[in-house]
């Protein structure tokens, strides 16, 4: 028991904790964009399986980690814009088509996996520590801060950034026009389905990224290696009611409390089903708090709702 | 989200002689979305050097080759009708329901308690026991997320995903330890459950049970309560429009938790058939929530969709999913394609149903004979 009560351990699980909320931060973080120009993506599970192979893949052929970001990205992008085509020009429901996106984002990887690569292999994660030297003279607040790969600064980076991109600029106050009330963006000149299918693309390239960090970091690849990590991403936004700071809030929330979990269940604080409960934590607080969010915060107005001319 | 609730609603209410022939004038688009998906199969199976031909061929034969096959592609479709009657009746009114993962996981929850606690009970009054006791536990699963939405506006897309993890973690709890099979090498499986409570095997000699017959009934029961009672015409009226139902005195609130309820009953009752139906009869969490519910939940979606949200319909295309899901097998043998394949052309099945809404409308009036009424949609 009190093993784990020791700074060290502690420093290290919330370490572990802000790195396991990379993925969601960055998957959450596209969706929110998309949710806020009126598109619910319920494809990110999916796009972020087929960026984690993508990314899996290539690192594991070139054993350059980077290379493989790079993949995850790419092959996101190319998923935004297909569901673009699904859901701003064919007007598909947006629930089910997602739905979709997440079948074949399953059925195709494992394929893709058990054909190319057969037996799961190992493979070097991303060891860019930009901030690594100063994690040395800085103590435990230096491991907590400074000890992570760039892609999490990036991450992090993206919060504010986000915010910038849809609170102060014209794209951003044309993505939140067209969420908002689509009639009255187009009567005013902005392009409806030209706004939603960047909001759209930017989404799946930030979920195709996540599940290339996801693969990165855990440095393998599995059939559904998300395991749910795209669902709670999609929960993430209304958890943090379409705001970056908030969606980052949820994000390091569950980042932490898996990491905590995982932890006490290594130094036997808790047993198995214990840590079953513990998980299931982060998903009940998420329904309270969806609860406490419908009646006090809208959602984007015209969210799941194809634009036509006529309304 | 109601769109397409909408525009079935549309066509039910007013063309009486229609009725008959809308279901099979709104198959011509999703035949069509199912040969697009089966090129995009044939493509993806080229890529990987294997003949499409023969990998059909093999699909086909391994499906529907013979009695075996039948009554393996059979089994296969039981979860998937089951959960697809389900979503017949959320989505009809106007709800839609992700949950169906976790529906099957809690009725399968329910239903191993029930026959853990009365092992005894003789199997006559044993299985219909466990079969009530799964769709209670997917009905409660579903009633949740469905008062939710109706009495908080709690988005039931995100309340039901929410809700499929809560009940993959509560499985792995009671299966880490509770329920977990005694003295036996550390697997999340229950022991061997009470033969009690054993679905029979039916005659003609090949391994169809019992499960096959409760489905039909599920089915044949799911159509009338959503086409001939009034509860399902209330449940339609508020898919169709929620607010001239109130208007006209109708509680949608209690019909949105209604339809959940209903549909998680439904997949609950999948979830104890899995159990009580599988060669090894018990509860296994091993592997995750996924490896227990065959994603019957997602894939139960596919095949109401296809079945154009009518219970007996679905009942005909989960079979021809089914026969995709057992012939996937047969596939991976002859072409060495894994049968992952059938999964990822599922989703495509999915994008393709749905993306051709605009103009599956189209073609269900042409069919009605109504193609001079404005289309804007």
């Amino acid at each position: 028991m009190n093993d784990f009560f020791t700074v060290a351990i502690i420093t290290a699980t919330l370490a572990s904790g802000i790195r396991l909320a990379v993925p969601f931060l960055l998957a959450a973080l596209g969706e929110a964009v998309g949710q806020r120009a009126g598109v619910l993506n319920l494809g990110v599970e999916g796009v972020m399986l087929i960026g984690a192979f993508a990314a899996y893949y290539t690192a594991l052929e070139t054993g350059n980690a980077a290379l493989g970001l790079l993949m995850g990205l790419v092959t996101g992008m190319a998923m935004g814009l297909i569901y673009a085509f699904i859901t701003v020009v064919m007007h598909a429901e947006q629930g089910i088509s997602g739905i979709g996106i997440y079948l074949f984002g399953l059925g195709f990887t494992d394929l893709l996996f058990q054909k190319q690569v057969g037996t799961p292999r190992p493979i070097s994660g991303l060891q860019t520590k930009p901030f690594n030297w100063l994690a040395d003279d800085t103590g435990r607040a230096g491991e907590l801060l400074f000890s992570h790969t760039i892609l999490t600064y990036v991450a992090f980076l993206l919060v504010p950034v986000i915010y910038w991109l849809i609170t102060k600029t014209t794209f951003g106050l044309n993505v939140r026009a067209v969420g908002e009330n689509p009639q009255a963006a187009d009567t005013l000149g902005v392009s409806v389905n030209g706004i939603r299918t960047a909001a759209i693309v930017i989404g799946n390239t930030m979920a195709g990224l996540a599940g290339a960090a996801l693969a990165l970091e855990i440095g393998i690849f599995q059939q559904n290696l998300t395991a749910g990590r795209g669902f709670i991403a999609i929960a993430l936004v209304y958890f943090g009611a379409w705001r970056p700071v908030g969606v980052m809030t949820g994000s390091l929330l569950f980042g932490i409390v898996s990491s905590t979990v995982l932890q006490l269940q290594v130094q036997d604080v808790i047993s198995g089903s214990v840590a079953s409960i513990a998980n299931m934590a982060p998903a009940v607080l998420t329904v309270i708090v969806l609860v406490v969010v419908s009646r006090r915060i809208g959602q984007p107005a015209a969210l799941t709702r194809p634009f036509t001319r006529d309304g | 989200m109601l769109k397409m609730a909408d525009s079935q609603q549309e066509s039910s209410g007013r063309h009486d002689i229609g009725r008959y022939f809308r279901p099979f004038a709104g198959l011509v688009v999703p035949a069509a979305a199912v040969i697009a998906a089966l090129a995009v199969g044939a493509i993806l199976l080229g890529v990987f050097g294997a003949n499409p031909l023969t990998g059909y061929r093999e699909l086909f034969t391994g499906a529907f080759g013979g009695p075996d096959e039948l009554a393996a592609t059979a089994l296969k479709s039981i979860p998937l009708m089951l959960v697809g009657v389900g979503i017949c009746i959320a989505f009809r009114t106007g709800v839609i329901n992700i949950g169906g993962e976790g529906q099957i996981i809690m009725g399968a929850i329910l239903a191993t308690l029930v026959a853990l606690a009365l092992p005894d009970v003789p199997r006559p009054i044993l299985v219909p026991l466990v079969m009530i006791a799964g769709g209670v536990g997917g009905g409660i699963w579903g009633a949740i997320p469905g008062a939710l939405k109706a009495y908080s506006g709690v988005n039931e897309i995100l309340s039901t995903i929410m809700m499929n993890i809560i009940a993959g973690f509560f499985m792995s709890f009671l299966l880490e330890d509770w329920l977990i099979e005694p003295g036996a090498i550390r697997i999340q499986q229950t022991k061997r459950l009470t033969q009690n409570a054993d679905l029979p095997i039916l005659p003609g000699g090949t391994r169809l049970h019992l499960g096959i017959v409760v489905a039909l009934i599920v089915a044949v029961l799911g159509y009338l309560l959503l086409f001939r009672s009034s509860l399902g015409m209330r449940l339609r009226a508020v898919g169709h429009n929620p607010h001239a139902s109130r208007a006209a005195g109708m509680k949608v609130e209690m019909s949105i938790t209604q339809a959940l309820a209903f549909s998680g009953a439904c997949a609950g009752i999948a979830g104890a058939v899995l159990v009580f139906g599988s060669e090894s009869h018990r509860l296994i969490g091993e592997g995750g929530p996924l490896a227990f519910t065959q994603s019957a939940g997602f894939n139960g979606i596919v095949t109401a969709l296809f079945g154009g949200l009518h219970p007996l319909f679905t009942v005909l295309s989960s079979y021809l999913f089914g026969g995709m899901l057992a012939g996937g097998i047969s596939l991976q043998r002859a072409v060495q394609v894994p049968q992952a394949l059938v999964i990822a052309l599922n989703g495509v099945v999915v994008v393709f149903v749905v993306g051709s809404l605009k103009l599956r409308t189209r073609v269900q009036r042409w069919a009605e004979g109504d193609i001079q009424m404005e289309d804007r949609a």
